[in-house]
């Protein structure tokens, strides 16, 4: 739409539906109060540091150190549900069989589940004795108050952004299509290639970046499988807690600002994402 | 090209989909496997782990766990969170779905963008903005104090930042379900004579119910659970302000672990009857968003 285009478009299209007022009034004024004015005092809080020391506070190595850590972590938990994620998808769509819709309800058990049980409960299953840790152990792998258990942690919260942004697009993949190619001698392979990834690489990338961004900011389930150790095992919101516990309230907002900028670009490509598959979506004639 | 036609013709009947060739077969047990296996070291391990250990001592020490003070007032400080923060939510998801579903403005989506911003934002951030409001050091620090009112560490610190976690999910329901249910029957409630209260009670309120308790109990769950923005605000005094959540850590700290998986096992109770509440809201064919 076009400069002008947004400037002759009326404030608002006339209704004959009453409310509007009221209920766009206390909208944005319970809006403003809650989320917007609280977090422009975080910004203000960062603007009273100058530049300089803006820049020690963001490029300080125990900073870097969280950076890597949760950026590494997401990323690499991110990956891990592109692939679970898909399968999981693929299993709840294509096949049936026996507690399929339980399992299919519990998907969203990490939603639901606070982070704080999450994080006390993976931490006892990862533990060198514990359900899953005894078996890892041997292995030399230790995953509880490592990156790893981070990075487990992480795929758990994650996993059902994956699972339910991916699983509405497989529903949509023709299967007619599939049939008719494989009638024409293309392997399975090349019909995921050329029919099924094109088809969910928007939802695909789409859960991505929702699970990546939930990832950077995630806390309570981190914390207990994490360790804490400055410069290896600490994340970034943690360090900010840190902060703020020491009561440098500015140190912490600068911190605050990085994540809320990272949030703004994740939540950006997000809706670039979404409408890309929208386009695609109705171009496929459904 | 004639042969491989006629190889075509053969395959084409060895491996029709819905066949139980080898493949099919193979490939059908390889994805329910990974998927299950993924699931239980991820999902169903640490669930199972919330009640083996909330029972290891036995039923009387996990029904003890309870009598503890702190763990009851606990219970009781989440109670009072989510009893303030859900109903005020909830008005505030109906206004907003009102606002944008029945109307057309500009800067809408520029709206809805930011009612689901704290959906994005770390729920260390969501916390730490009130105490950088209302803390000590923080802009409204000292005006505060000199007239005695203490939000941070305090009960209003963690109904404000349960409210910043919990603000979009009553309205991010709402609003695409009253997009797509359009204006119809509202306009002619109007039309015909009805007040607009009237309309909204008894038109439009049963029309999106099952939306509705869809985002209340989501929001409800969230607002029960949430552990890092209330920490940040909460202060960890025992007995006083410690959420549920939140005295989880402590006791699982303190290797109370009976305790902590104790006062978990509620909580996990309650994800799981949110679940069992959402399902029975989609088999009235609703869908959630």
């Amino acid at each position: 739409m076009s400069a002008v285009g947004v400037l002759a478009k009326p404030l608002r299209q006339p209704s004959i539906l009453p409310g509007f007022g009221l209920t766009l009034g206390f909208t944005t004024f319970f809006l403003s109060a809650i989320v917007l004015l609280p977090l422009a005092a975080l910004v203000l809080m960062a603007a009273k540091l100058s530049w300089s020391e803006f820049f020690d506070v963001i490029l300080d190595p125990r900073a870097i150190g969280s950076y890597r850590l949760s950026f590494g972590a997401s990323l690499l938990a991110a990956t891990i549900n592109a692939v679970f994620g898909f399968v999981i998808a693929w299993t709840l769509v294509r096949y049936e069989f026996p507690g399929k819709r339980i399992i299919d309800a519990l998907i969203d058990m990490p939603f639901a589940l606070p982070t704080a049980v999450s994080g006390i409960a993976l931490t006892t299953v990862f533990a060198q004795n514990g359900w899953v840790g005894q078996y890892l152990e041997p292995l030399g792998i230790k995953v509880a108050y490592t990156w790893i258990g981070v990075t487990v942690a992480l795929t758990l919260i994650g996993m059902p952004f994956m699972v339910r942004t991916v699983q509405p697009a497989l529903e949509e993949v023709q299967k007619d299509l599939e049939d008719a190619a494989e009638t024409l001698g293309a392997g399975r392979f090349h019909i995921f290639r050329r029919i099924i990834l094109p088809t969910v690489l928007p939802a695909l990338l789409t859960g991505f970046a929702l699970a990546f961004a939930r990832g950077v900011g995630e806390y309570g389930s981190v914390i207990f499988i994490s360790g804490n150790l400055p410069m290896k095992t600490e994340i970034t919101p943690l360090l900010i807690v840190i902060k703020l516990e020491e009561f440098d309230y500015r140190g912490a907002a600068a911190l605050g600002v990085v994540m809320l900028a990272i949030s703004f670009v994740m939540l950006l490509a997000i809706n670039l994402l979404q409408a890309w598959g929208r386009r695609r979506h109705t171009r496929s004639g459904r | 090209m004639a042969a491989r036609a006629k190889d075509i013709f053969v395959d084409e009947h060895a491996t029709r989909p819905g066949r139980d060739t080898f493949m099919t077969v193979a490939s059908r047990a390889l994805f329910i496997g990974l998927s299950l296996v993924f699931l239980a070291a991820l999902l169903f391990a640490p669930l199972a782990t919330v009640f083996v250990m909330a029972l290891e001592k036995g039923y009387e020490a996990y029904l003890q766990s309870f009598q503890d003070d702190a763990t009851a007032s606990a219970i009781r400080l989440t109670l009072i969170t989510a009893a303030v923060v859900v109903p005020l939510n909830t008005i505030f998801g109906l206004a907003a779905a009102w606002a944008i579903a029945k109307f057309e403005f500009r800067g809408k989506s520029f709206l809805i963008t930011l009612i689901d911003l704290p959906l994005a934002v770390s729920p260390v951030i969501s916390g730490m903005v009130y105490v950088l409001m209302f803390g000590l050091q923080g802009w409204f620090g000292l005006w505060l104090q000199e007239h005695d009112i203490s939000i941070i560490f305090a009960l209003p610190g963690i109904i404000l930042a349960t409210m910043f976690v919990t603000f979009p999910y009553v309205a991010r329901e709402l609003i695409p379900l009253m997009q797509q249910l359009g204006n119809d029957e509202e306009e002619a409630a109007i039309t015909l004579g009805a007040g607009g209260w009237m309309t909204f009670f008894r038109v439009t309120l049963p029309k999106v119910r099952w939306g509705l308790v869809y985002g209340v109990i989501l929001c409800n769950a969230r607002a029960m659970g949430e552990f890092g923005a209330v920490s940040v605000v909460s202060g960890h005094i025992r007995g006083l302000t410690n959420t549920m959540p939140l005295h989880i850590e402590i006791l699982y700290n303190e290797y109370n672990f009976v305790g902590a998986f104790a006062v978990a096992s509620l909580l996990t109770m309650l994800a799981v009857l949110t679940l069992i509440v959402k399902s029975l809201v989609e088999r009235t064919g609703y869908k959630g968003h």
